[in-house]
């Protein structure tokens, strides 16, 4: 078992394009001193994501559950209000089959549009261990091995800490996620905990790219590497090799425990954070909580070749599904993050705006902030503040 | 003096007494360990020896730049003599080699103090972000995620083992269930990553329900772990009793103890069939502080009450208790250390809980 194990993490991490890869949008403005290998789309200058046909690109739209196709909803009607180039192709993905014709359907459809935005897939825990989570599936056929979450204080949100502007860059297809899990023993479970390499490697390196790109002046690997020697402790060296070809970026460590620790108590001294997955997982919905809640927060998936959005926290919102009270901010934010790399920053800026300006400014807020809007209130809102600002709409 | 009189009373009746119990006084492991460690436990030797508590320490070194595991074999031996430790934390050094195992993991391991209980208060007078906090955090504290087990079969791929059984989960859940009900909570939470780690989290999930079933008076519900720290955050107000595996329970500790105001505020228990071991609950070595007169000795005395509580000396413990609470009411600033915002120092904080136990009646020594 250990050895397929190993065989299948070994077969992932020769990849053509190897380690370094870029997310297609950063290619022109990297100045970074280290070369990588190059992508085979990629000249020197700027290739557009595939399914661009008329000035008009396609995105593959995957509603999900719970709360995921009302908001997706809202953002198509926004989109179509704001007369963005974008079309969106509708892909459903049924979570309670067995089948994986459907998320195969996806992934099918996002290697052909190059980009997706996508609401949460629920993961039903009665279902047998070989019915793998969707989401993970997704992130891990189309190797979308960073996750980015930026987590700032708005104004006009109350929250307990104030001036926070953290970026969280999340290895995202390994570590604990791997679901690679044996019973060898009845009533004995190993899960396999797999740390490359290469992918240690590719994160670091995206994450200290990101950082230049971002005017970010340090970074924080999270570990636990006085526990987990050999696993945290080779992310830890990845992570410290690249470190040295970025002398203009400090960097240093922390250990997990200490790490939350100190985000709960004063979560304004870290500037940017370099993980592995589960750490990853829980700092991150921790910054989410500081910030104001699941509901403010977007992400960013990377891959050498597909990029896909979503709600940084990816919540299912089963609870709320359906009765108008999500809050609709974290999956416009994404889609602004989403025109961002179709390099249409007049429309992201827009729509960024206008949603920021409803958040603070109108203070219109939903119930998980501590306000009575509904949702279609604060879309509303939305699209009056754009209407304002002049650019050509359609009516209302 | 007659109410001390009847509560020994009380107590000798139902007593058993733990090994290494001679005359009357009992003796206790002590492990100085590293950073702060070894003047916090002086404090508490020198406020135990004040308050004339029949307490004997046995100090064991525990030098954790040796590569030699002869030295926490000698502590590891002394506990399983005296059944009760009090420990500050052993510093694991990163660029040794990785056959060098941590030593407080090592302790753990073969002492097989399956459960590590936290109890994270909001103390009045500790200024915080959130009030009215009360978790009682329940923690697998032998396996799971810490057990040490990584191998690299291809170069640049490393495996690490997360091993979870059916009879260690059962266990800690048991213990879960059996403190909730003697402390009388009405809700325990489980913490898992059941949706990610199917079979690994799920048999943890699986074994909680089973040992929930048969506590029907005790409220039973699971939340991912991501979920969890984030409701930490905003609404903490909401749990009662955590349980949870290895490394979850390090990071949902050292959140909970982040929001009642720090690491030098809560004291942590690990306990297993046999021994039992205080320390301070996030674990912390305090090098960047260390020798400077500014570390917070409540973590450490509060884990010494635990451990007075433990050795049945319950009268001794409350008071003691009592005091390090009243230090927090004092609205002086000047009893609080640093980490909480105050200018005190760690012997000035010690001298004021003294005159707190002396003015309160009982015999000590002279100041």
């Amino acid at each position: 078992m250990t050895l397929r194990a190993a065989l299948c993490a070994l077969s992932r991490a020769v990849r053509p394009g190897g380690c370094g890869g870029l997310p297609l949008s950063r290619t022109l403005q990297v100045c970074g001193a280290t070369i990588h290998a190059s992508h085979p789309r990629q000249g020197s200058t700027y290739t557009p994501p595939p399914a661009r046909y008329g000035g008009r690109h396609t995105v593959t739209l995957i509603p999900g559950d719970g709360i995921g196709p009302e908001l997706a909803n809202h953002v198509r009607e926004l989109f179509w209000f704001c007369c963005v180039p974008v079309d969106f192709e509708l892909v459903n993905v049924d979570s309670s089959l067995t089948a994986e014709d459907d998320i195969n359907n996806a992934i099918m459809s996002i290697r052909r549009n190059g980009v997706a935005l996508k609401g949460n897939l629920e993961t039903n825990h009665n279902l047998p261990p070989s019915y793998k989570s969707r989401n993970n599936l997704l992130r891990t056929s189309l190797d979308l091995y960073a996750n980015v979450m930026h987590c700032q204080s708005l104004p006009g949100v109350k929250t307990r800490h104030r001036n926070i502007d953290i970026m969280i860059i999340r290895e995202n297809t390994e570590g604990e996620y791997s679901s690679l899990e044996h019973e060898s023993v009845p009533g004995v479970v190993e899960c396999l905990k797999i740390i490359t390499r290469v992918n240690s490697l590719r994160i670091a390196d995206f994450a200290f790219q990101t950082a230049r790109q971002n005017g970010r002046r340090r970074i924080t690997a999270v570990h636990k590497a006085n526990i987990m020697k050999l696993g945290d402790g080779l992310f830890l060296e990845c992570c410290k090799e690249v470190a040295s070809g970025y002398p203009d970026i400090a960097f240093d460590t922390l250990i997990v425990d200490n790490a939350t620790m100190q985000l709960v108590s004063r979560p304004q001294q870290f500037d940017m954070m370099l993980m592995p997955n589960l750490y990853g997982n829980v700092v991150s919905n921790v910054c989410a909580g500081l910030v104001g809640g699941p509901g403010l927060v977007p992400g960013a998936n990377h891959g050498e070749h597909y990029a896909l959005f979503e709600a940084g926290t990816r919540n299912t919102g089963r609870s709320i599904a359906n009765r108008n009270s999500a809050n609709p901010t974290a999956m416009l934010l994404a889609s602004c993050l989403l025109l961002d790399h179709l390099k249409l920053p007049a429309y992201a800026h827009m729509i960024r705006r206008a949603t920021l300006s409803t958040v603070t400014e109108t203070r219109m807020h939903t119930a998980d902030l501590g306000g009575q809007a509904s949702t279609s209130d604060v879309i509303k809102s939305i699209r009056n503040a754009i209407q304002s600002t002049g650019p050509l709409t359609q009516s209302i | 003096i007659n109410k001390v009189l009847n509560s020994i009373m009380c107590d000798l009746s139902l007593f058993q007494p733990l090994p290494a119990k001679y005359g009357g006084r009992h003796t206790v492991t002590l492990i100085p360990g590293d950073g702060i460690g070894p003047e916090l436990l002086n404090h508490v030797r020198e406020v135990f020896r004040f308050s004339c508590v029949p307490v004997d320490f046995e100090v064991v070194n525990v030098n954790s730049a040796m590569t030699s595991e002869d030295d926490i074999n000698n502590a590891i031996t002394a506990i399983r003599r005296n059944g009760v430790a009090l420990k500050g934390n052993i510093e694991t050094n990163h660029t040794m080699p990785p056959s060098v195992k941590s030593r407080n993991n090592l302790l753990r391991t073969s002492l097989d103090l399956y459960a590590n209980v936290m109890h994270c208060q909001s103390l009045p007078g500790v200024q915080t972000r959130h009030k009215d906090i009360d978790i009682l955090i329940v923690r697998e504290n032998t396996e799971g995620e810490y057990s040490s087990l990584e191998h690299e079969s291809v170069t640049g791929v490393v495996e690490s083992l997360k091993i979870i059984t059916r009879t260690n989960s059962l266990r800690i859940a048991d213990y879960a269930f059996k403190l909730a009900r003697e402390k009388g909570r009405r809700r325990v939470t489980a913490v898992h990553k059941a949706n990610i780690m199917k079979l690994g989290d799920g048999l943890f999930l699986q074994c909680c329900r089973e040992v929930a079933s048969g506590y029907p008076d005790l409220q039973f519900d699971a939340m991912i772990v991501d979920n969890t720290t984030m409701q930490l955050v905003s609404n903490p107000e909401q749990f009662d009793v955590m349980v949870m595996p290895n490394l979850y329970g390090n990071v949902v500790s050292n959140v909970c103890a982040g929001l009642v105001g720090g690491p030098g505020l809560v004291p942590g228990a690990n306990y297993g069939k046999d021994y039992a071991v205080f320390e301070t609950a996030t674990r912390n070595t305090g090098k960047s502080i260390a020798g400077r007169n500014i570390a917070n000795p409540t973590a450490m005395l509060l884990a010494s009450c635990m451990m007075l509580d433990h050795l049945k000396k319950s009268y001794f413990f409350s008071y003691v208790k009592n005091l390090c609470l009243n230090c927090k009411c004092v609205s002086s600033l000047q009893l609080h250390t640093a980490d909480i915002g105050g200018q005190g120092t760690t012997s000035e904080v010690v001298q004021s809980i003294m005159k707190l136990i002396q003015s309160k009646g009982q015999l000590t020594t002279d100041l």
